[in-house]
């Protein structure tokens, strides 16, 4: 195992191999804390970041942070690592890397060049190098743009999911939900329910139901019920209109098993979705959930910070086609970010590093009740996150979800977040809402009309 | 538009829907009201069970125990001690096919409104099995359901536990079960029955109806978690 020095203050510090390293290297929040592999002091971390701006990215190459032979996500990272697209930072240390990624020099074609070249930890090292600023500003230079029934991604485009979820999985209640989204221009990420129940007749229901609606208002977007993936296998297997696959994710083997999940089925899952061949500007068919803690909370950390293991989850993310990617940066708890000023340096982090190994960025912007945040820690993230080019932001009616009991962004925050970025949404979807009078342009739609084509019966 | 069509359309969810076509900032009323029912919501988190008004209002027997993490603070930061038991907590070796867990998770309010009414229900939804005497347990997490369902020596656990509270709900239950409870059992080998409340949830009827059912599949196919599909509804 190597071993890390640095001096800080006249002391000097010792970091016994490369998690330890990159843990201490960390900002501090409350899930490292819990891990017990945060840096004891002040000093320390910033020692941390002197000794790993002088590491060389090669040695990522050779130095894991979980065993290879163990952990099928470490070797997926080792074993598809682009050797000739690392080539332009080869030479570079971690330090060299963010001094490269600030250049005006380095154009948002170079750094998508390098995505292939660059490993989660490596990514995840340099975050932990920069401050917000040098987030947003990388962040925003990197441009993923991904397809299936509308674009997503391109720059100056702010894209949403409308998140319509009823505790019940009352089907009508959900339709109110879409149609208050639809009033305010949301949904062109996707129309995304959370299930409160998981069976396969419950989430087949409500897969028909969106799909009806989207193809009654000729919508050009997608739609998701958020279930385990086994159970959109077995919709699948029925015949059930599958947009997109959905599966929260992880950076480890071990936490991903306690999602019920592995590499294979993933890869099973969306072969099955391309044989619907159901997009039609282009086939990008999964949608990966991640955040900050999965694998501590399941036991599966390995001794690695928290972030870093967020980064591999982006590593296993970009082995696939996924639409969308998001982080659901405050909804895991306190007990790993502990209050606002954790949550908004996380989201941006987690946006930066997905941003840059490649993937369709997003973030759910949200708090729960038992953390200490509120909405004007929401404003401050969200408002930076659009300032970072962040591709899809999640919104729900009046920024409280009534069946996961957490506060995300509320349908009417597009309209701040439109205004003050100047985003509009995916260029197909606004030439819909335009159509629809949903626009904000004009005459007001016809809620009567609207209700009657969502087929409710009030 | 009709007021009359927006009035009934309010009245399909419990979702802070708007429903106005012109749009603009949220309507102060609205800040303010989420402002409230964010004031109280924190305050709910903080609340403590009375377990001694609990135990009376149960039909069966029960004990009481402790997690490490008793201390509010501590139960927050600290999930890891929430689900292990105290050193000093004493759980009767019963041998059963059901043990019954409540824990006051993140809603005091939860358990004062909905634990004693579903343990009763499903003790009667679970005629012909044997039910241990139901375990009360201060600052636990759902893991902790499985060192007292081995140390009970029960085949199957069901905890109900204290949801973290949303803005509208405060007062959620949410049942988790796990057959062959161990420590150690990852949540993917459990199956959940989230939104059990009176405010557009799951009522205690449908929801011990489900619970059942799920129970019986659980015991007849030996297994619980994502192979498990819940099917309740087919069965009426």
């Amino acid at each position: 195992m190597p071993v890390y020095h640095a001096t800080v203050g006249g002391e000097r510090f010792r970091f016994d191999g490369l998690a330890a390293l990159l843990a201490a290297a960390t900002a501090e929040r409350s899930g490292d804390q819990l891990a017990g592999i945060a840096a004891g002091s002040a000093p320390q971390r910033v020692a941390a970041r002197y000794a790993l701006a002088d590491l060389p990215l090669r040695s990522f190459l050779t130095e894991v942070v979980v065993p290879y032979e163990t952990d099928e996500v470490t070797r997926l990272i080792i074993d598809t690592h682009d050797a000739a697209a690392f080539a332009p930072v080869a030479a570079m240390t971690v330090g060299g890397l963010r001094d490269w990624l600030l250049a005006r020099t380095t154009t948002p074609e170079m750094l998508h060049a390098v995505a292939r070249g660059l490993t989660p930890e490596m990514v995840a090292a340099v975050s932990k190098l920069m401050r917000n600023q040098d987030l947003i500003r990388v962040a925003r230079k990197c441009e993923v743009v991904t397809r299936f029934r509308n674009t997503l991604g391109l720059r100056g485009h702010l894209s949403t999911r409308l998140q319509p979820n009823h505790p019940a999985d009352d089907l009508r209640g959900i339709a109110v939900a879409v149609l208050d989204g639809l009033l305010r221009g949301a949904g062109d990420a996707v129309i995304g329910i959370n299930p409160a129940s998981d069976s396969v007749e419950n989430c087949l229901a409500m897969m028909q139901a969106l799909d009806g609606l989207r193809e009654r208002f000729d919508m050009p977007a997608q739609s998701c019920v958020l279930t385990h993936v086994t159970t959109t296998l077995e919709i699948i297997r029925r015949g059930g209109p599958v947009d997109l696959v959905f599966q929260s994710i992880a950076g480890t083997e071990g936490a991903n098993r306690g999602f019920g999940i592995d590499l294979a089925l993933l890869a099973e899952a969306e072969a099955a979705a391309l044989s619907l061949n159901r997009g039609t500007v282009g086939q990008d068919v999964m949608y990966f959930e991640t955040g900050q803690g999965a694998a501590l909370s399941a036991g599966a950390h390995h001794g690695v910070d928290q972030q870093t293991l967020e980064t591999r989850a982006y590593g296993v993310a970009r082995a696939f086609r996924p639409l969308l990617v998001n982080t659901v940066v405050g909804f895991i708890g306190p007990e790993y970010l502990y209050d606002g000023k954790q949550i908004i340096r996380a989201g941006l982090e987690d946006h930066f590093c997905g941003k840059l190994l490649g993937l369709p960025m997003g973030v759910d912007v949200c708090y729960t009740n038992h953390v200490e945040a509120d909405q004007d820690d929401m404003d401050t993230l969200m408002t930076v996150l659009g300032t970072a080019g962040v591709n899809f932001v999640i919104t729900v009616p009046g920024s409280d979800d009534v069946m996961l009991s957490y506060q995300s962004l509320a349908f009417e925050d597009i309209d701040y977040l439109r205004a003050v970025t100047g985003a509009g949404p995916a260029p197909e979807f606004q030439a819909w809402l335009q159509r629809m009078d949903l626009a904000g342009e004009g005459a007001l739609p016809d809620m009567a009309e609207m209700t009657r084509r969502l087929g409710i019966v009030a | 538009m009709s007021k009359d069509l927006i009035e009934r359309l309010h009245a399909l969810t419990p979702s802070r829907v708007r429903l106005d076509p012109a749009g603009g900032a949220a309507p102060l009323a609205a800040v303010l009201d989420f402002q409230a029912c964010h004031a109280a919501a924190r305050a709910a988190i903080h609340g403590q069970v009375d377990w001694d008004s609990i135990a009376a209002a149960l039909d069966g027997s029960s004990f009481r125990v402790a997690s490490r993490a008793t201390a509010r603070a501590d139960y927050l930061r600290r999930p890891d001690l929430g689900r292990m038991l105290d050193p000093s907590a004493i759980v009767p070796k019963v041998q059963c096919d059901v043990a019954l867990v409540v824990a006051d998770g993140l809603s005091a309010t939860a358990i004062a409104h909905h634990a004693p009414a579903m343990c009763n229900l499903l003790m009667s939804a679970l005629k012909g099995m044997t039910i241990g005497p139901i375990a009360l347990v201060e600052g636990g997490r759902v893991a902790i359901a499985d060192e007292i369902g081995d140390r009970m020596g029960a085949r199957l656990t069901i905890m109900l536990i204290g949801e973290r509270p949303g803005l509208s709900v405060s007062d959620s239950l949410g049942a988790y079960l796990t057959f062959a409870p161990r420590a150690g059992t990852p949540d993917s080998l459990r199956n959940c029955v989230s939104n059990i409340h009176d405010k557009g949830g799951l009522d205690h009827a449908a929801a011990a109806h489900k619970i059942a059912w799920l129970v019986r599949q659980a015991m007849h196919r030996s297994l619980t978690g994502t192979a498990l599909k819940d099917d309740s509804h087919l069965l009426g």
